[in-house]
């Protein structure tokens, strides 16, 4: 008996015990109930746990198997410097969600996106909104198209390569972080998206981080119990804790050897006597916080390598 | 059993008016028609005319009397009214008779089993043209000209029973067979009052031989109507589907806050009479009439909706959005909004299907982004079927409308495109675009690029430690606007550490730019 937990209870309440008529977790409970203090604690079985969240693979295996995924309802971050392999991880993610017919948004800061390498990497241009943040604020007075060189003015809606760059050219990074904070906020807000992607990638460090926490906490509760995944790409951690998900990328193959020269980028075998071809980045990546239950499979770190599809 | 109802809006001048200007319901308002000096009172409601207002007073006399609100006759928002009188007509019956400018007169043969017994049809013909603005008496009665007397004789909804219109008619006064002012009409209304007849009932008991030999055949006409026997084929007219109003503003609108507020009132206006053709518009016209010194000069704006909607909120803000990027540039005398009509949406949405977002939500949302980001930065793209690097397309953003296509079928439609080329296995390196391409400055070192420097970058400046190239294309050389060029890939040292470009020489100039990094 003194073992129920029962005579715990009301040995803590500073009652002597009453000796039960019939043993067992039924006279427990019933005894329990009857207490008026205890009445309001919620036992520990029926806490409330927060279910894990869903997971939607990101298109390419190994970070599939160390990840799990891409959580939907929560903020990933993905961050790293120029050429570690951010922007393949974010197209073939952009690719899968597209093929499941989802409605996806790609905030691009810096206006980088490109079109060809998404294409190549199976992304569905019908299901996916591209916003292309950095131009002038209130746009269709100046906007990019009114700025090109009179030859492309023909054509106003073609955005081809530009040989004789704009003088006028002017770009904040600041201005083109506000609009897309402010997009994304309106986006979130609306609803409905299966991926809304934020791409900073460009966003000098010293600028993405002054990014207030308050506004990937804002993010975060908006994309809370809704079937969106919030996928951000960053030069360096910023969402800290607001991020589900944080995993840093470096490409592993781009370093020097001890020599002095560069290790082969997976150059390809030389198509005549003095060309050679890039041929794509080994990337490997990080997990640098993950607040989801699921433990990697069996470390922390993953590598994969891109393939450079050429086009023209 | 034949059934006819009648919809007459006493005062039609005035009610127009109230439309567009409902918070006067509660004032006196009298409608003016002429050249200044010259104007006179058209017609004036029940409070005005309590006031001592009467038809064909002038200007200056009606002045004397306060707080009256005078307004000057708008035939455009009479057509308005009339059409949106059509329109409520048509709500609840396809027979309708085009009897008037402020009367219409409906066929209700058949219509209990859909809309109820007579009187709760009658009641919800009188809702729904209230809803359009209008305060109307509505009528049932066998016959469509008994319905027509009751309408204009009794103010509210009336139900005339079968067999029982003369003595339901009885009370009402002769002047209302005499609504239009035909001469002879007029002369049998002034001996008809010489007799002492007052009233339909003393009209329907008189002599019909005595009345033919002194009236002729008009005095047994009246005295049919009177006695509610007539009977007459009904007059069907297929009113078009435009759906239109206008406003003509006293004063010039300069601010677009009060021009909201006019365009809710006809967004509102025009929503209910869509709705009451169980319609959608999928495209709004704005015509705004400008005042620019001693002329006028008109301003249109054209809204287009991805799907058909059918929410006035919405399309407030989305007209809002739109002026605001687009601003008016003078004042605002006349505002006349139109929509083209298109059946709704009918979608279900399954089960196991992925989310998207609400057509409204998304379109409103996309108006908003345009006017923070530019209209032309946002939308979907469009691959171009040319080999020429980074050209496509932004087009409008309509996920409702796509279809789920194959690789297959993309390459086969673009063969020009990377789609056929994808990677089966493992992601594809993305390059990053530098919009627009840097100029760069490269020293070549046996015929391979050695050293970079951006003038516009600093940070991309140095010894290439590692180059792959060139890469050579050509096209478009049998047009004005041919290229060529030779793509290098390199590698540079930075701080965060060395990054990977796409260098890009110009063969038509000999100039090397800077494309976008591979990431």
């Amino acid at each position: 008996m003194s073992s129920s937990p029962l005579f715990c209870v009301e040995m803590a309440l500073g009652r002597p015990p009453d000796f039960p008529q019939k043993p067992g977790p039924v006279l427990v409970l019933e005894r329990l109930s009857q207490m008026s203090r205890l009445a309001a604690v919620t036992p520990a079985s029926r806490l409330e746990i927060r279910p894990a969240p869903e997971m939607v693979p990101i298109g390419i295996q190994e970070l599939n198997s160390l990840t799990g995924g891409l959580p939907r309802g929560c903020l990933t971050e993905i961050c790293g410097p120029t050429s570690s392999g951010r922007t393949s991880v974010l197209l073939a993610a952009l690719a899968v969600a597209t093929r499941r017919q989802e409605v996806c948004v790609l905030v691009d800061a810096s206006d980088a996106f490109d079109p060809g390498s998404a294409d190549a990497a199976g992304v569905d241009f019908e299901r996916l909104l591209w916003v292309r943040c950095g131009g002038a604020e209130f746009g269709p007075r100046t906007s990019a198209v009114s700025r090109q060189p009179s030859a492309f003015r023909s054509q106003s809606s073609h955005f081809g390569l530009d040989p004789q760059p704009p003088r006028s050219e002017v770009r904040d990074p600041m201005s083109a972080l506000e609009q897309a904070l402010r997009v994304t906020d309106l986006l979130l807000q609306s609803g409905g998206f299966g991926m809304v992607a934020i791409d900073l990638g460009d966003v000098p460090f010293r600028v993405a981080r002054r990014i207030p926490l308050t506004s990937w906490f804002r993010f975060q509760r908006a994309v809370e119990h809704t079937p969106t995944v919030l996928l951000a790409i960053t030069p360096a951690p910023c969402a800290q804790s607001c991020a589900a998900l944080s995993l840093k990328l470096w490409s592993s193959a781009v370093d020097r050897q001890s020599s002095g020269k560069l290790s082969a980028i997976g150059s390809q075998t030389p198509v005549s006597s003095h060309t050679h071809l890039f041929e794509g980045l080994k990337v490997e990546g990080e997990i640098l916080r993950s607040r989801l239950e699921r433990k990697p499979q069996q470390s922390v770190r993953a590598g994969f390598r891109t393939k450079t599809v050429r086009a023209g | 059993m034949p059934a006819f109802a009648c919809i007459f809006v006493p005062d039609f001048p005035v009610e127009a008016l109230l439309r567009v200007e409902p918070e006067l319901r509660s004032q006196a308002v009298v409608v003016l028609e002429g050249k200044a000096p010259l104007e006179k009172v058209l017609t004036a409601n029940e409070k005005a005319r309590r006031a001592g207002v009467e038809v064909g007073m002038t200007k200056l006399q009606v002045e004397a009397c306060s707080e009256l609100a005078l307004r000057a006759r708008s035939p455009l928002q009479e057509t308005a009214a009339h059409a949106a009188l059509l329109d409520c007509a048509q709500a609840f019956s396809p027979r309708v008779e085009d009897a008037g400018c402020d009367t219409i007169i409906l066929d209700l043969a058949g219509m209990e089993s859909l809309f109820g017994p007579l009187p709760k049809i009658a009641r919800d013909v009188s809702q729904r043209a209230s809803d359009l603005g209008l305060e109307t008496n509505v009528a049932v009665a066998a016959n469509p000209d008994t319905a027509l007397i009751a309408a204009r004789g009794f103010s509210g909804v009336t139900v005339i029973a079968d067999g029982k219109e003369a003595e339901q008619l009885g009370s009402l006064p002769v002047e209302v067979l005499f609504f239009d002012a035909d001469l002879d009409r007029v002369r049998i209304l002034e001996t008809l009052s010489r007799w002492g007849i007052r009233n339909l009932r003393a009209l329907a008991t008189l002599p019909e031989i005595a009345l033919s030999e002194r009236l002729g055949q008009e005095g047994v006409r009246l005295q049919q109507l009177a006695r509610g026997v007539t009977f007459r084929t009904l007059v069907p007219v297929e009113p078009p589907l435009v759906f239109e109003e206008a406003v003509e503003l006293e004063h010039p609108l300069v601010l677009l806050e009060p021009l909201a507020f006019l365009l809710a009132r006809m967004l509102e206006q025009l929503c209910g009479r869509l709705s009451a053709r169980a319609l959608a518009t999928q495209e709004i016209r704005l015509q705004l009439e400008l005042e620019n010194g001693s002329h006028t000069k008109t301003f249109h704006r054209t809204l287009r909706l991805p799907v058909p909607l059918l929410d006035e909120k919405i399309f407030l803000k989305l007209l809002q959005l739109d002026l605001k990027a687009h601003p008016p540039g003078a004042p605002i005398i006349k505002i006349q909004l139109s929509a083209e009509p298109a059946r709704p949406r009918a979608a279900q949405n399954g089960l196991f299907l992925p989310p998207s977002p609400e057509p409204e939500k998304l379109e409103l949302t996309l108006a908003r982004i345009a006017g923070i980001v530019g209209e032309n930065k946002v939308g979907a793209v469009q691959m171009m079927d040319t080999h020429r690097p980074q050209t496509f397309q932004m087009q409008r953003f309509m996920p409702e409308n796509s279809q789920p296509q194959t690789s297959t079928a993309k390459a086969e439609s673009f063969p020009h495109s990377a789609a056929h080329l994808q990677s089966k296995d493992g992601a594809v390196t993305a390059l990053r675009i530098i919009r627009p391409s840097l100029f760069a400055i490269v020293n070549i070192r046996d015929g391979v690029p050695a050293r970079i420097t951006c003038p516009k970058r600093k940070h991309i400046d140095g010894e290439i430690l590692w180059s792959a190239g060139p890469w050579r294309s050509s096209g478009d050389w049998w047009e004005h606007e041919g290229w060529a060029r030779d793509e290098w890939d390199i590698a540079v040292q930075q701080e965060s550490g060395i990054a990977l470009y796409r260098l890009v020489r110009d063969l038509l100039s000999g100039r090397w730019f800077l494309e976008g990094s591979y990431d």
